[in-house]
């Protein structure tokens, strides 16, 4: 079944169950996907996938949901009915209702679709880049983590009051992680992600460089001394560390309690002025964007923090009507709708007066820590409290030498790192999941072996 | 869907086609491959979710799809799909030999058929019945959550549920056919405490598969002063000051630490990248000689037992480490392949979208012969880690993972709690020093991420000494 073949097939199932009111959210792929271990093809995969999920809502109003990968027309049917039963559980002190930006005009990106290239190609692709990377450094013995995919999508939103929304889409992703080792020293790794909306967009020379340049570098490494010391973040480490704490931004989190902000908080000062922050989902470097949320609202950048304050909020239908404003674009189709960012932004603003703009991480000859990428988010973050305890890959810099930290974790508050930005440097740098300068920030706790 | 909904054939493929499967099975080796292997699963799920006094989230799931895995030489092909026709399943089987670029119709391989068909769901379809409705769900978990509220510091409160049941016909050209139903359950309870400028948060999760049973013999009130109980006594912690010192980890989750910083580097997957350093050290000491770990699949009732695994063989008790010295890997049907490490019955999926792996079951440090005090008492100035928080291994052995509560021990005895620890190390230098094991073996659920999906498992361990070890705080 097609995507307007199963807005047909839920409208006539719904009417048979008497459901005045529906809406659902469909995801249709094809993937691809080659390994290699040592120039031998390790596992292929291939998967064709399907998963769609339905509201409806009841007499009184309350809302249900099921979620099936059987779109069958039996499996169509059960899961209205389903959602029809689950309704009785929907929450009645925050109702859901449709968007009310379902059918406002959205903006497609020139989708840049490309075909696939097939597996065999993916392969030979894959082969060539981990020999090149094997090649690079006599050190490097192993790339144990690698991966070459292509990902054919549709995403699919429609509701009983005529709203429809479609797009598809292309993507390909390459990483490398390469592993290297010397003799009496401990084995050092790191590695490179590349994306595109297909395989020939991908720039694999760049990758196999980074990959390698990034492992090499840290083989002549040193403990660092406990202490506190300025740091420098990477643009990735400070995407990193912003979208571990989003929950600041997010409205979702604010009324669950979950969040740093409450819902007086727009307008608080919350970093130096210097600090501009987006959410721009369609940014032209977004490979992953897209033009609708799960409820249908348009995609759209929004500005979180405008010159150091608090300017939105990301929002979703309910948490939106809640706030008294427009949802935002950010919310996913659940039971209990969640609210995510899309793709970073980080500026350095016009007012930028009270920055050392003599901090330049490429010139500066004081002592530093270089925070190249930040690890196990997962388990060092508490974003409901603000703190951090993170693993991190990166270097100690002192007086015009750097040195590779052997292992080290950078530990803080994120009001206090915000609060605390000395300096954002002018270049802008794009990474997989946003674009940033590189960030300064004044003394942050750093524990090493030393 | 929803349990009190479920009826038998609803959720059994009573129609299970051994005929279709064999068919499928010859057309692959026909055409070259050395192994056929066929996973196949119905799921059924249900989650629930309560804030504060309400129920806030029901969210029933269910679905279908399968795996077919070919194996050439030492590379396979997997396709996953949602398309359970036979032509689906077909073009599958196609796609994972035109994958592998199969040309040599030699036929080495030969097929007999399936074997007799092994179905460990016949004891279990009473389950189905017996698994608490979402109203006897809700109903608790709002008892639950209602418990939480003990003083006015408690800002947030909340209690999930998630039930997953999973029916499974795993069919292979080895002549494996079986079939299995497994049921998930886990509760958890979270609450945030704040006063003022301070902000703490507490949670515990339990968890069980194969018994219906369980969640209504889940003592919340105890589990509910728990929780409350480690938010409050954390809520005006100081951080930690970082360093170097020796740590007491607590039982039950503190199992995380072998988990994190050695069960993962056991798997043959890690042998097969080269990512371990346990590769060739097999028979050699790698631990302190007080340490015995074990992983197993057959613990009743733990969460990460199986009756058989998703390449359709039984779990085997695996000691991988006895007094120190290594004895075994945790390997599975391609591990033995690439490795030569025997199955052991741990090849394991999240869902037939993953291709089996080597993946940890059951996994603990058996206890040793001391007291928690003696271990206590055996530290002048130290950490107690009561609680442990999620963690993760990298490619060269690193590992870390979060404090959730911890007590400083000065002079033998535990002080003031801390916050904003973080345990750091590698494997290889760690395990020697877990130099004492104390008398109180206790196990915990929990969810492990890696190469094939989130599986359920169990960590565990009696109270451990760890000599030194790097604490990551401010």
């Amino acid at each position: 079944m097609n995507s307007k073949e199963i807005t047909t097939q839920i409208s006539e199932a719904a009417d048979s169950l008497k459901l005045k009111k529906w809406d659902y959210g469909a995801s249709f792929s094809n993937d691809y996907s080659v390994q290699v271990d040592k120039g031998e093809a390790k596992q292929l995969k291939a998967s064709q996938k399907q998963i769609l999920t339905i509201r409806v809502w009841n007499e009184s109003n309350l809302v249900g949901i099921t979620t099936t990968s059987d779109i069958s027309e039996s499996g169509i049917k059960k899961a209205l009915n389903q959602a029809n039963i689950a309704s009785d559980f929907g929450n009645k002190n925050e109702r859901t209702e449709f968007s009310p930006l379902a059918k406002e005009p959205i903006r497609f990106k020139d989708s840049k679709k490309r075909n696939p290239v097939g597996i065999k190609k993916l392969l030979t692709l894959l082969r060539e880049a981990e020999v090149k990377l094997l090649k690079s450094h006599a050190s490097i013995k192993s790339v144990p983590y690698n991966g070459l995919s292509e990902s054919f999508y549709e995403r699919v939103y429609a509701n009983s009051d005529g709203a429809f929304r479609s797009y598809t889409k292309s993507q390909a992703a390459l990483y490398l992680y390469a592993r290297a080792e010397e003799k009496n020293k401990k084995p050092r790794s790191s590695g490179s992600v590349k994306l595109g909306y297909g395989v020939e967009d991908i720039d694999i020379e760049s990758c196999i460089k980074d990959a390698s340049n990034k492992t090499i570098s840290h083989l002549n490494y040193s403990p660092i001394k406990t202490d506190k010391y300025s740091i420098c973040f990477s643009p990735e480490s400070f995407l990193t560390i912003i979208n571990a704490f989003s929950s600041m931004f997010n409205a979702r989190s604010i009324l669950d309690g979950v969040s740093l902000s409450n819902k007086n908080s727009i307008g608080e000062k919350l970093s130096t002025e210097a600090l501009n922050i987006y959410d721009d989902g369609l940014h032209d470097k977004n490979i992953s964007s897209s033009p609708f949320d799960g409820e249908g609202t348009p995609t759209k950048r929004l500005c979180l923090i405008n010159k150091g304050r608090l300017e939105n909020f990301i929002h979703s239908e309910s948490t939106a009507r809640i706030f008294k404003t427009t949802p935002t674009g950010h919310a996913g189709l659940g039971s209990k709708v969640s609210v995510s960012p899309d793709w970073i932004v980080v500026e350095k603003s016009e007012e930028n007066s009270d920055l050392k703009t003599s901090l330049d991480h490429s010139t500066y000859e004081g002592e530093f820590v270089y925070i190249e990428e930040l690890n196990a988010i997962h388990a060092g973050v508490r974003a409901s409290q603000g703190s951090f305890s993170l693993p991190f890959d990166g270097w100690l810099y002192k007086n015009g030498k750097k040195i590779s930290i052997e292992s080290a974790t950078v530990a803080g508050d994120i009001k206090y790192l915000l609060k605390h930005i000395v300096n954002i440097e002018s270049i802008q740098e794009v990474t997989t999941s946003g674009i940033s300068p590189h960030i300064w920030v004044d003394k942050l706790s750093i524990t090493g072996d030393a | 869907m929803l349990s009190s909904q479920i009826k038998s054939n609803e959720i059994v493929f009573g129609s299970c086609n051994k005929d279709l499967l064999e068919e499928i099975i010859f057309y692959g080796i026909g055409l070259g491959a050395d192994f056929v292997e066929i996973f196949i699963e119905n799921t059924d799920n249900s989650s629930v979710l309560a804030e504060e006094d309400f129920i806030t989230s029901v969210s029933p799931s269910f679905g279908k799809g399968a795996g077919i895995r070919i194996f050439k030489e030492k590379k396979d092909g997997f396709v996953s799909t949602n398309d359970l026709t036979k032509h689906g399943l077909m073009r599958s089987v196609t796609q994972a030999i035109e994958m592998l670029d199969i040309v040599d119709n030699k036929k080495k391989e030969v097929f007999n058929g399936l074997n007799k068909h092994r179905d460990y769901s016949l004891n279990k379809k009473k389950w189905i019945n017996e698994v608490p409705s979402i109203h006897e769900i809700s109903e608790k978990l709002l008892v639950s959550t209602k418990s939480l509220k003990k003083n006015n510091k408690i800002i947030t409160r909340k209690g999930s549920y998630s039930r997953n049941l999973q029916e499974v016909i795993i069919a292979s050209s080895d002549g494996t056919y079986v079939s299995d139903i497994r049921l998930h359950q886990t509760v958890g309870l979270n609450v945030i405490a704040s006063d003022a400028q301070y902000r703490s948060s507490g949670s515990r999760r339990f968890g069980s598969s194969g018994l219906p049973n369980e969640f209504r013999l889940w003592d919340h009130e105890n589990a509910a002063n728990e929780v409350f109980e480690s938010s409050m006594k954390m809520l005006y912690a100081d951080y930690v000051d970082a360093g170097q010192m020796p740590v007491v980890l607590a039982n039950k989750f503190g199992g995380v630490i072998f988990h994190e910083a050695c069960g993962h580097l056991l798997e043959t997957t890690q042998i097969e990248r080269g990512t371990t350093p346990f590769e060739n050290k097999l028979n050699e000491k790698i631990a302190h000689e007080s340490v015995t770990a074990i992983d197993e699949g057959i613990s009743e009732g733990s969460f990460g037992s199986l009756s058989v695994d998703d390449e359709g063989m039984e779990p085997e008790k695996s000691v991988l480490i006895k007094d120190g010295i290594l004895k075994k890997f945790i390997s599975d049907r391609a591990g033995e392949l690439r490795t030569g490490h025997k199955r052991t019955g741990s090849g394991r999926r999240q869902n037939y979208s993953f291709a089996a792996a080597s993946r940890m079951r059951n996994t603990y440090i058996a206890k040793g012969e001391h007291s928690k005090e003696d271990l206590i008492n055996s530290i002048s100035d130290g950490l107690y880690c009561k609680s442990m928080g999620g963690g993760s291994v990298g490619a060269t052995g690193q590992f870390n993972f979060a404090v959730e509560e911890g007590y400083l021990i000065k002079n033998g005895k535990l002080t003031n709690p801390v916050k904003g620890a973080t345990l750091i190390g590698e494997a290889k230098e760690v395990m020697p020093k877990i130099s004492m094991c104390g008398n109180d073996l206790e196990l915990a659920p929990g969810f492990c991420g890696s190469i094939s999906g989130s599986v359920n498992v169990t960590v565990g361990q009696p109270h451990i000494k760890v000599d030194s070890i790097t604490v990551g705080g401010r």
